[in-house]
């Protein structure tokens, strides 16, 4: 029956592996390249590129060519990337100081409720974030769930103009990515072995020093997994800032979106990704560089 | 008099690892997560115009959701391309978690792991700007078809999670002993492999077809006028104007999603409690 499949085991396990080679590397990794190659490209005015080679894209980011033609720093763009970083490192902190306590809270519990817990912590996640994002507008915006009950009981006189700040931005990317923190943080407290706990405090740590030399250190693995895995979200956020932030708190993810939406400049968004793309790649590889550190030394161990 | 109030309030002792205020600080936690949800599906049911004013308790805001042509042609579209996503992403997973997971360690493991998962370590932005970019520069113009070939791509390694972590608890002997009772290679891979593998199959689907519902970013970058989803029509809604018909219909995307989710949840459940072992 199945003799149409290759006899040896490295065919049959590349013909397995053929159709994820194809399309993700077809569709993924090659568009990867070619945005590369288009943001080394000039900008066509009606969108797409023209085929001449140019630097224009990269010179975009930090120079503007004043009215005399002069090439002068531009510190706008620069701001919006350095704005984007501050903006995710905020949403990252609260994102850990939020969501550890509840990771560890949880790892408290019987088993059949950590799991009822989990659950409760991942639909938020599974459901759509642009609209769990719209409903911040209903709680933040001018008339909204918070200022209605503090205008009508005279607490505050005008409204609070909470919409359209770099803090609406935070917390719509804090509750966006939350659940990313606690999950792996719960993930590596559940191995804690919790007589670490008991032994630390028999040798007279208070319980500041078991959570900072015990319980901290040991979870570290889930702790920098989670920062990843809310920052680099954050960092290409689109709906956030774009419904929040109103589109003029512009952030590194809406201007990408900005140059093919509406500037139609496509080098310069794809020079954007490309500056994305390698922040990320950085991160991954302190990540990797991290883990293999670890590995080794539980190996000495 | 105040020294000896409540004997209640007397500080009982934790055990070593129990903090003070833990408990209350999950509560608040967890209404944070939902807040916004509850918000979203109590405004659908407000009968005035305008989102935030209060107008008394209605449904004419889903009757008018579901009478909306476009809302209707957006859900369709939606509909057609998660399905066609989550059936060809579950099949080029569930082939390449069997290789991954089972192909013992080959030259490349590694290698081929990371492909599967890289659109999860890619920015969604950059992902939908290099698609855009190269269905342009091949002249691609699909229409759906595009979108649902970016879909495909991103949906792969949700679906490829749940089979790998179900193989890869799997005990390999019922297999073994079907080949001993000379079953062939493919009669034990479609009459016991394929079965106990299923939960695997149904949860990766599950999860990839929710992914694909719900993404917004790539869509509205990729798909062209014609190939509006459903999240991309509630995006052009809310730039229009905030009205409860948003709300009405983000309720049902809502619902749906957290339906299949804890399907999704009560699946894997039932296939860690299995006779894995």
């Amino acid at each position: 029956m199945s003799d149409w499949l290759p006899r040896s085991a490295a065919g049959r396990r590349w013909l397995g592996l053929a159709p994820s080679y194809f399309v993700i590397g077809i569709f993924m990794l090659v568009p990867m390249i070619i945005m590369g190659v288009f943001s080394f490209l000039e900008p066509n005015p009606y969108g797409g590129v023209k085929p001449v080679g140019s630097m224009a894209a990269y010179v975009k980011l930090f120079f503007e060519y004043d009215l005399e033609d002069q090439l002068v720093f531009n510190p706008g763009y620069i701001n919006i990337i350095f704005r984007s970083f501050q903006l995710s490192f905020g949403a990252t902190l609260l994102c850990l100081v939020f969501g550890f306590p509840v990771a560890y809270y949880i790892t408290l519990q019987p088993e059949n409720r950590r799991n009822f817990y989990i659950y409760l912590v991942t639909i938020p996640f599974w459901t759509n974030l642009l609209i769990r994002t719209f409903a911040w507008i209903i709680i933040l915006g001018r008339g909204g769930v918070i200022e209605t009950p503090l205008l009508a009981a005279g607490i505050i006189e005008d409204s609070l103009r909470m919409m359209y700040t770099d803090g609406a931005i935070a917390i719509g990317l804090t509750y966006s990515y939350l659940p990313l923190m606690v999950l792996p943080i719960y993930a590596s407290l559940e191995k804690l072995d919790f007589r670490l706990l008991e032994a630390a405090s028999d040798l007279y740590a208070n319980r500041l020093e078991v959570m900072t030399r015990v319980v901290i250190p040991l979870c570290k693995p889930g702790i920098i997994a989670g920062c990843i895995l809310v920052f680099i979200p954050c960092l290409g956020a689109f709906i956030a800032p774009n419904l929040l932030g109103g589109g003029k708190k512009l952030m590194l993810g809406s201007l990408v979106q900005f140059q093919f939406a509406s500037a139609r400049n496509w080098p310069f968004g794809a020079a954007l990704s490309m500056l994305l793309l390698s922040a990320v790649v950085i991160m991954l590889i302190f990540y990797a560089r991290a883990a293999k550190k670890r590995a080794a030394m539980e190996g000495d161990g | 008099m105040q020294k000896s109030s409540s004997p209640r309030k007397s500080k009982k002792i934790l055990p070593v690892g129990h903090y003070r205020g833990l408990g209350g600080w999950t509560v608040f936690f967890f209404i944070f997560l939902y807040l916004p949800i509850v918000v979203l599906i109590f405004y659908s049911f407000n009968a005035n115009r305008m989102v935030m004013n209060w107008g008394g308790f209605g449904f004419e805001w889903y009757l008018k959701a579901f009478q909306n042509e476009d809302i209707q042609k957006a859900v369709w579209n939606s509909l057609i391309v998660a399905t066609v996503s989550t059936i060809f992403a579950t099949a080029i997973a569930t082939i390449g978690a069997l290789v991954l997971a089972r192909g013992g360690n080959f030259r490349g493991k590694t290698v081929s792991l990371g492909l599967i998962t890289l659109p999860l370590m890619v920015p969604e932005i950059v992902t939908a700007v290099a698609v855009l970019i190269f269905f342009s520069a091949i002249g691609m113009n699909w229409g759906l078809g595009n979108v649902i070939i970016a879909h495909i791509t991103f949906c792969i390694p949700f679906a490829f999670m749940p089979i790998r972590a179900r193989l890869e608890g799997m005990d390999t002997s019922l297999e073994q002993a079907a080949r001993d009772l000379y079953a062939s290679e493919w009669e034990t891979f479609r009459y016991v492999t394929v079965p106990l593998l299923m939960p695997g199959i149904v949860a990766g689907a599950m999860l990839a077809f929710v992914i694909s519902m719900d993404d917004f970013i790539i869509t509205l970058m990729v798909g062209g006028a014609g190939s509006t989803t459903l999240p991309v029509y509630i995006y052009s809604m809310i730039r229009r104007g905030l009205t409860p018909e948003i709300n009405a219909v983000s309720t049902v995307l809502l619902l749906v999603s957290i339906g299949i989710v804890t399907a999704y949840w009560v699946v894997s459940k039932k296939s860690q409690t299995d006779t894995v072992h």
